[in-house]
């Protein structure tokens, strides 16, 4: 099993959940988030006075899927959340020990 | 014979009822919307504008003095206002609202109650000094904005408004003040004296712990946008309603406010374009505020496109103010009341000078019963000068009452929050709760 975090623009998660839906991603957790990578931040400009924002919103989505599951997971995201700019965000993948789905205690795969 | 005697002082009788009914419902209308430009316009428009640790602490200081300027008022600062008294500052026989009743108070407004007038004028005293919290915003104890207020309602409101407004005032127009200010709805009342006195609450209290070095953004223009569309609702009440009567005189006054408003955000907006590229909401929004305060002492003087011309200067003006010079200086005017309203107030003062007409007011009458000729543009600007020196008055009534209630505000108790509670925010140091919870 394997976790893939994937950062990204908030106006492509209209695009990448449909993405995801469509190969049968079935669970998905989102959070709106802040940062930045390489991508610099913008000015804005309140009554004359002007600030740097650099901590820019981003949304954080989170899933675990099986490792036949993964590489066409992580090609769905790329196929849809790419603008091909700087600020794109990123996909992190990491190793799962387990899962166990809380109301009948299915244990690994099965939880998923 | 005397039976037609009798109709015809029965439908003179009808005709006042009539009349006095149609101006009554206008004027407890615009008492409601002048009220309403405190809580919620004011208090949104200024929330939105400061961190969201601070939200409630900024609303409060707005409410309360919903709460204590109206009582206030009721026991004796409408006495001490529309009394005759002295040329400086009214007399007692108002207190509690003694003989304030249903009986129109024939000096002000005589076809409403003049209970009336005396809640529609309460309105104007709460606004005034909840203006100038937005330049002291985060970092004043609660009680310490209490006491200031009310200290401050008697050593500047409560005589400028009697100057200006008050039978026998020094500075009334209409009662043979010795040096006659027109001023229709309080563009020295209000603003004038509440932004200067923001001016010095700012350099004495101090800068905002951080400012200018960290950011300080604001934590909701939607709540400032809301808020600053229901000052310009409300500001037909205040505006308006000054006319006193459901009269010709309220539409023309009416319509000045509207366009002067509409002028101050379209320059505003210009302003920013050509500065930064981006016109933006708050700019808008500011603009439009800057043009209701300019416009406020000339509404009831000045023709449609001189109000339009005073908003036009509001924007670019005060733009300027809160834009360039706040920066140079580097006093920390939290929330620009000094910039708007003070600066605003002092620019219309000035204006109303030039372009009251009596065209649009013939209230004013020379000693043969003509209409009086009112500002320069009727061939009278000696009354520029009058106006500057009403200005002038209010500035100084602002400064040094300013000084002398935050001094007595300051030996009775704490004037600033600490460090740890300014960290914290008012909300939670003074008030204990939050704006906005998360959690269930």
């Amino acid at each position: 099993m394997f976790k893939i975090e994937a950062i990204i623009q908030p106006s492509k998660l209209g695009a990448v959940r449909e993405a995801l839906k469509a190969i049968g991603v079935e669970g998905i957790t989102i959070a709106e988030v802040r940062g930045h990578g390489r991508q610099k931040g913008h000015k804005e400009v309140y009554r004359g006075r002007e600030y740097l924002v650099d901590l820019l919103p981003k949304i954080r989505l989170e899933m675990v899927v099986t490792e036949a599951h993964k590489e066409d997971v992580i090609e769905a995201i790329l196929g849809a959340a790419r603008t091909g700019k700087i600020g794109d965000g990123k996909i992190f993948v990491y190793r799962v020990e387990g899962a166990i789905r809380i109301r009948n205690a299915d244990r690994g795969e099965a939880a998923l | 014979m005397a039976q037609s005697g009798n109709d015809i002082a029965d439908l003179k009788a009808a005709v006042k009822a009539s009349q006095s009914a149609g101006d009554n419902a206008w004027i407890l209308m615009s008492a409601a919307l002048v009220l309403m430009m405190t809580g919620p316009g004011l208090a949104l428009f200024y929330s939105g504008l400061v961190r969201r640790r601070n939200v409630l602490g900024t609303m409060m200081q707005s409410f309360a003095m919903m709460a204590v300027v109206s009582l206030l008022w009721a026991i004796c600062g409408y006495s001490l206002v529309f009394d005759q008294g002295s040329p400086l500052l009214g007399g007692l026989h108002y207190l509690f609202l003694h003989g304030v009743g249903a009986a129109p108070n024939a000096d002000y407004a005589p076809t409403i109650p003049h209970t009336t007038f005396m809640i529609y004028q309460m309105m104007f005293a709460v606004i005034t000094p909840a203006l100038i919290g937005g330049a002291f915003a985060e970092r004043v104890h609660f009680k310490a904005t209490l006491l200031f207020s009310v200290i401050w309602m008697f050593l500047v409101y409560f005589p400028v408004a009697h100057m200006v407004w008050g039978k026998g005032g020094f500075l009334n127009a209409f009662s043979g003040g010795a040096i006659p200010v027109f001023d229709f709805a309080g563009g020295t009342v209000v603003h004038i004296t509440s932004g200067f006195s923001a001016l010095a609450t700012a350099i004495m209290i101090g800068k905002r712990r951080g400012y200018p070095a960290e950011p300080m953004k604001p934590h909701s223009l939607v709540l400032s946008f809301v808020g600053a569309c229901l000052l310009w609702f409300g500001w037909f009440g205040f505006n308006a309603g000054s006319a006193l009567a459901a009269s010709s005189l309220a539409s023309s006054a009416f319509v000045a406010t509207h366009l002067a408003a509409a002028a101050g955000a379209v320059a505003w907006m210009i302003a920013e374009q050509v500065r930064n590229g981006k016109p933006s909401a708050l700019g808008a929004i500011s603009g439009a505020v800057a043009g209701l305060a300019t416009v406020t002492q000339g509404a009831g003087f000045v023709q449609p496109f001189a109000a339009v011309l005073i908003g036009f200067i509001a924007g670019f003006v005060c733009y300027a103010m809160v834009g360039v010079v706040k920066m140079k200086f580097g006093y920390d005017d939290s929330l620009d009341a000094f910039g708007v309203h003070g600066v605003g107030g002092l620019v219309g003062c000035l204006l109303t000078g030039v372009f009251a007409t009596r065209l649009i007011n013939d209230g004013l009458k020379t000693a043969g019963g003509q209409a009086a000729m009112l500002g320069a543009i009727d061939g009278n600007p000696r009354q520029i000068l009058n106006q500057a020196i009403g200005a002038v008055i209010g500035i100084a009534f602002g400064l040094i009452g300013t000084f002398v209630a935050l001094k007595v505000t300051g030996l009775i108790t704490p004037i600033r929050i600490g460090a740890q509670e300014e960290a914290e925010g008012m909300d939670i140091a003074l008030h204990g709760e939050e704006a906005y919870v998360l959690e269930d």
